[in-house]
């Protein structure tokens, strides 16, 4: 049987400690281990985004990252974005509101991604954020409802 | 528009599917977990063509975690071939894993079942496969040619449909025309590229003998059928689940060999087994769109009258028949007449086998080729006549006054208005203003160029009589209305969304015709052992087709409880009255509300004379014909002559789809669609080289449109209704992607043409206009 070693992982404030194969990707890791399902595969090979997560707080593609080298972190993923179950963060708000999704797939790792331009961005123009999501593949939306739902929460936050 | 006095319809309401979709609990069907399940992966051929000698599975039957492996040679007479939609007379099947013979790259030959998809996918890579290579046809054009290598030898050549439609009156018009032209152009063969590739969980129970079958699929009921005529379960024993969708354009259609054969190893091995495809193999083994050729000619008056267009269409649909691949290209030559008054058409079609994979409905599936066509003629005919692109269009659009109007090429225009988008695309755009600014771009010497589109299209199929027995389903749709004894209302309906919004728009529907809230309405939808039989989302249907079967449900039920409201307020039916949520006898203060009528449907409703208990009906609209909606697109480029990059400055489209129920959700359809298109007019392209390896099989030679290639699109729409619906609504997923593709190549011809370039193939990549631009100035 393949070879395999412990990890340590916090994902959205919770540790969990798993025996797993050194190959084993993160993104492989969340979904099997954590069955944490909302971060999806687009393409195994960093170029869609539909992976993205946030790894000691900078968005990372959790297909091209193994689980070991998450050992010790900090991992936030679409599903511990909001600060609580029954409330939604300011990028989740902007694309319910601007219909920043259709059928949802990229959705997570969009919103993850876009977390990380608002963290370093709070204001960023329309320019700014078609750059900053230049990573991520959406196939329906055609991006424009994504930049205003990106806008949208960048506004609110700021006026909060 | 519709039945009911919209009060919900109509606005932007927010969607009710995305707080799962945004929080990340959605379920897709890789996120479905059973117990006892085990993964599968496929073994493919590396090879276009050639003979299998022979396959070792015994590495991989003995890697640890490996349940099972599978070869033609297990299944052999014990089960079907690959679900097709309609069946041509002499032609081959396709097996569910290749038989003694691999016909393209990505052809399953094997799949293995372990525990882990780690396992599996490792021991398929220990399957050992022996192929004697042949020659491969993988030119479309090369395949017609006398003693071209066949893809199946046992036929006379790789010619599948030939479908020849001459026409005499078009030879005449071609006689008597002051000038012709004739154009080729390349539609280029695509990915629909969902975001989710093809996935399916397989759960066969042993006890019960019953199959459940999760799927990435937009028509599950037609999963369940397909299913069950190749693997001879009855369709009873079979459940198919459309969980979650992460995208489909078409090519989500068709039940794929991948997905019979998965049911057949879950039976056997007794356990569920689940697939996700790779990207790779996405690329490799989903069907692929558009791959025509097409040669035009076209007789025209110097004034800028079309009269007649002879039309070759030549279609690659790949290796072997997808459910509906030959067939796709037929609507071409039906939609070739776009939205002109054009007297006579001949046209030829030829759908041909290569050694490649296989062509299906891409979002448009016919149509936006049709589109492309004819739009580019409208440009060349401008520039041959020296008048403006507008002008032309004009002169040639079918009058407003002639609906229905039947085209030469055989279909039949519900309703149009084709000034009336061109009309405000002129006024938004400030097309005289541009066409001023270029003029002067041109005096600098840059290379602006303005293209515009002006095009119909076509929605909702029907009636369901060109539907065949292999089918197994009509054009119809479904829906169910059941109104719950508290007045909460659940909606099963036939269309399978996945993207589209039908649980938002279909509740907006619930509550205006009840006055109940959005949040007292369900929608519930892609699952055959929930939802009564369906047909599914495609075609632009969803709204025009199952949302017509939704209203008339929505009658049905509303018609019951005014008998009963009627009944126990005292009153002839024809005296009550409903509004917000109430019944009321007319003149009087005397009121039941809707819910007051559904528990008493329930409880008490045995006292109504004539009416069964229960406030619920079922209905199905079969549409007696089809529906057109139309548009007109601008765009402005500006190329880089140093280095042929294209840069898209303004689009502007003008939509025209009936009526709309969500116009935040129609905007997010026609945005989509757009990028589709532009995606295509000028990065997208499936490439083969001449043995048949696929060239473009990751996303780093494949080039999905990225955000920052766009400006801000502009849009706006006009509202010509449609009598073929209740709604009055016609149909949108596909628009965007039919219309932008011309605009887009319009305006860089346009910007090319003081250089002498009259045509540019799709993709425009930066390096094919710089060629362009570099052998123009050569000459
Ligand atoms: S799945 Fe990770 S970037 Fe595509
Ligand atoms: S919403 Fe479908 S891929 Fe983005």
């Amino acid at each position: 049987m393949p070879r395999s070693v412990p990890v340590t992982v916090t994902v959205n404030g919770s540790k969990h400690e798993r025996e797993v194969e050194p190959r084993t990707l993160l993104v492989h890791f969340l979904r099997e281990e954590l069955d944490l399902t909302g971060a999806h595969i687009g393409c195994e090979s960093t170029l869609c985004g539909a992976c993205t997560v946030h790894l000691d707080g900078r968005a990372v593609k959790s297909c091209t990252v193994l689980a070991v080298q998450a050992d010790g972190q900090q991992v936030t993923t679409i599903e511990g974005l909001a600060a609580s179950a029954d409330e939604l963060h300011p990028l989740q708000t902007g694309f319910w509101e601007k219909h920043g999704l259709q059928c949802g797939y990229c959705t997570p790792g969009m919103i993850m991604a876009a977390k990380q331009l608002l963290d370093d961005n709070p204001n960023p123009t329309e320019a700014e954020i078609r750059e900053a999501i230049d990573g991520n593949i959406c196939r329906c939306t055609g991006y424009q409802q994504i930049v205003d739902a990106v806008q949208h929460a960048a506004d609110v936050a700021g006026g909060a | 528009m519709t039945t009911f006095r919209p009060n919900s319809v109509g606005r932007p309401i927010k969607r009710r599917e995305d707080p799962r979709l945004i929080r990340g609990l959605a379920t897709y069907t890789d996120d479905v977990k059973l117990p006892g399940m085990t993964c599968a992966a496929f073994v493919r051929s590396d090879f276009a063509a050639g003979a299998i000698r022979s396959i070792d599975t015994s590495a991989a039957a003995a890697h640890p975690g490996v349940v099972g492996v599978y070869t033609y040679a297990d299944l052999d007479g014990k089960v079907g071939a690959t679900p097709i939609g309609v069946e041509i007379p002499g032609m081959p099947d396709h097996p569910l894993l290749a038989n003694g013979r691999v016909l393209y790259v990505g052809h399953p030959v094997a799949v293995v079942v372990a525990e882990t998809p780690y396992a599996a996918r490792d021991a398929a890579a220990m399957v050992e496969v022996d192929i004697e290579p042949r020659e491969a046809v993988v030119d479309v054009e090369a395949a017609l040619a006398p003693g071209a290598p066949r893809v199946y030898e046992e036929l006379d050549s790789n010619v599948c449909l030939h479908i020849p439609a001459p026409n005499p009156e078009a030879d005449k018009l071609f006689e008597q025309a002051d000038q012709t032209l004739s154009i080729r152009l390349l539609n280029q063969r695509v990915a629909p590229f969902p975001m989710e590739g093809r996935a399916i969980c397989a759960h066969w129970e042993e006890g019960p003998g019953k199959l459940t079958i999760w799927t990435s699929n937009q028509a599950p009921h037609s999963v369940k059928q397909q299913i069950a005529m190749c693997l001879g379960i009855p369709e009873i024993r079979i459940r198919a689940i459309a969980p979650e969708v992460g995208g489909g354009f078409g090519a989500k259609i068709p039940t794929y060999a991948e997905d019979a054969l998965l049911c057949w190893v879950s039976r056997d091995l007794m356990r569920p087994v689940k697939w996700a495809e790779t990207r790779t193999e996405n690329l490799l083994g989903m069907t692929h769109g558009r791959g025509h050729v097409e040669k035009i000619d076209v007789a025209f008056q110097t004034d800028g009258r079309v009269l007649a267009l002879k039309g070759q269409t030549i279609s690659e649909i790949g290796a072997f028949r997808s459910f509906f691949g030959p067939f796709i290209a037929l609507s071409t030559h039906t939609m070739s007449c776009g939205c002109y008054d054009i007297k006579a058409v001949a046209w030829e079609t030829s759908s041909v086998f290569t050694n490649t994979m296989a062509t299906e409905a891409y979002r448009g599936a016919g149509r936006p080729e049709a589109a492309y066509i004819i739009e580019r003629v409208m440009d060349e005919v401008a520039a041959a006549t020296g008048l403006d692109p507008v002008a032309v269009r004009r002169r040639n659009f079918i009058s407003k006054d002639v609906f229905p109007h039947t085209t030469p090429s055989g279909a039949t225009y519900d309703t149009g208005d084709y000034e009336k988008p061109l009309d405000r695309l002129i006024e938004l755009a400030g097309y005289d203003e541009a066409r001023t600014a270029q003029r002067s771009a041109r005096e600098e010497g840059r290379l602006v160029g303005i293209g515009l589109a002006t095009f119909t299209e076509v929605c909702g199929l029907g009636p369901s009589t060109g539907a065949t027995p292999q089918q197994r389903m009509g054009t119809w749709e479904s829906a169910t209305v059941r109104v719950e004894p508290t007045g909460n209302v659940t909606v099963y309906t036939g269309v399978s969304p996945h993207g589209q919004g039908q649980e938002t728009v279909f509740a907006q529907m619930v509550a205006d015709a009840f006055g109940v809230g959005l949040d007292d309405v369900v929608v519930v939808h892609g699952d055959t052992d929930q939802v009564q039989h369906g047909v599914g989302t495609f075609g632009s249907r969803g709204i025009a087709v199952g949302g017509a079967a939704l209203d008339m449900a929505l009658v049905k039920v509303h018609a019951k409880a005014t008998r009963i409201a009627a009944h126990h307020l005292d009153a002839p039916v024809d005296q009550i009255e409903f509004e917000d949520g109430e019944f009321t006898v007319s003149g009087t203060d005397r009121t039941l509300t809707f819910r007051e009528v559904a528990e008493k449907a329930h409880l008490w409703n045995v006292n109504v004379p004539g009416e069964e208990p229960g406030l619920e009906a079922v209905a199905r609209f079969e549409p007696s014909a089809t529906t057109f909606p139309f548009g007109a697109h601008l765009c402005q480029v500006e190329i880089d002559p140093e280095s042929g990059q294209i840069e898209i400055q303004r689009y502007v489209a003008i939509d025209d789809f009936g009526e709309v129920l969500n116009p935040m959700l129609a905007d997010g359809q026609r945005l989509g669609g757009v990028v589709q298109g532009i995606g295509q007019a000028m990065w997208e392209e499936v490439q083969y080289d001449e043995g048949g390896q696929l060239l473009s099989g990751t996303l780093m030679d494949y080039a999905v449109p990225r955000a920052k290639h766009f400006p801000r699109m502009e849009l706006d729409n006009t509202v010509t209704p449609t009598p073929i619906n209740p709604l009055g609504a016609k149909g949108i997923g596909e628009l965007g992607t039919i219309g932008a593709t011309p605009c887009i190549v319009n305006a860089i011809v346009d910007a090319l043409r003081p250089l002498g370039i009259t045509n540019i193939d799709m993709p425009a990549k930066p390096e094919r206009v710089w060629q362009a631009i570099r052998s123009a100035g050569a000459a």
